[in-house]
């Protein structure tokens, strides 16, 4: 089965998207510093990229890009990052998640959250990412 | 919906409704809700954290723990949907 739809027009449009939505992810969790935006909202983003090519493609040729064991994978890699990021300041001489005793030389205690901040944010669009992923395929009942 | 039901709910929308017309206004900067640690976070969020968006700077630095139990949550979600429904067990 080459697509779930076997459309020409739906699977072309759903391939040029599909790169501006990932870039557009990646715009929102960045921006959350500076405007509406997040790791919530940008790994929401991400999974619906995701989810079309699975409705456009066809699951069968979708899932040997983007496996569901790489959603899972996705997902536990980004608490890993957030915990580690609450972790490393432990071990360096300050409370759990202040961004401020992150072992990064050359930076302010004040850019040190702030790289904090995104190094977080970053970390809840994975989780967001691989989770949504993960329910999409469960919920469609779709073979391995 | 039989008519207790009915009187039930009528009767507590109108005590909730009692009740609110009594709350302070929250758009006063002397209500409650702006009086705690709002005014640090509005003075602070910038030098201490250099992210011009508060709300971000609130959910991730100051609040960071509670957001790290809403992302375990969501992937606990995610797990709970791995362990109960089995993707290959379709129409068993």
């Amino acid at each position: 089965m080459r697509g779930s739809l076997e459309n020409v027009v739906v699977e072309g449009v759903s391939r040029f998207l599909v790169p501006f939505i990932q870039i557009f992810a990646l715009y929102v969790i960045t921006h959350g510093h500076y405007g509406p935006g997040g790791g919530f909202q940008g790994g929401v983003i991400l999974a619906a990229s995701i989810m079309l090519l699975r409705l456009s493609l066809g699951e069968e040729y979708e899932h040997r890009r983007f496996s569901p064991t790489l959603a899972t994978v996705v997902a536990a890699v980004g608490i890993l990052i957030y915990a580690v990021a609450g972790l490393l300041p432990l071990a360096w001489g300050g409370n759990f998640l202040d961004y401020a005793y992150l072992p990064i030389p050359g930076l302010s205690a004040a850019e040190l959250r702030y790289h904090g901040i995104l190094i977080v944010e970053t970390g809840v669009g994975l989780v967001v990412w691989g989770t949504l992923v993960i329910l999409f395929d469960h919920l469609m009942g779709s073979e391995p | 919906m039989n008519w207790i039901t009915g009187t039930v709910l009528a009767l507590f929308f109108g005590l909730l409704v009692y009740a609110e017309s009594d709350l302070p206004d929250s758009r006063e900067a002397s209500a409650p809700a702006r009086t705690h640690i709002v005014p640090r976070y509005v003075e602070q969020s910038y030098p201490e954290t250099h992210t011009p968006n508060i709300v971000t700077s609130v959910l991730a630095d100051y609040r960071g723990y509670d957001t790290l139990g809403e992302t375990v949550v969501i992937l606990t979600a995610g797990i709970a949907v791995i362990l109960i429904l089995p993707r290959s067990g379709r129409r068993q």
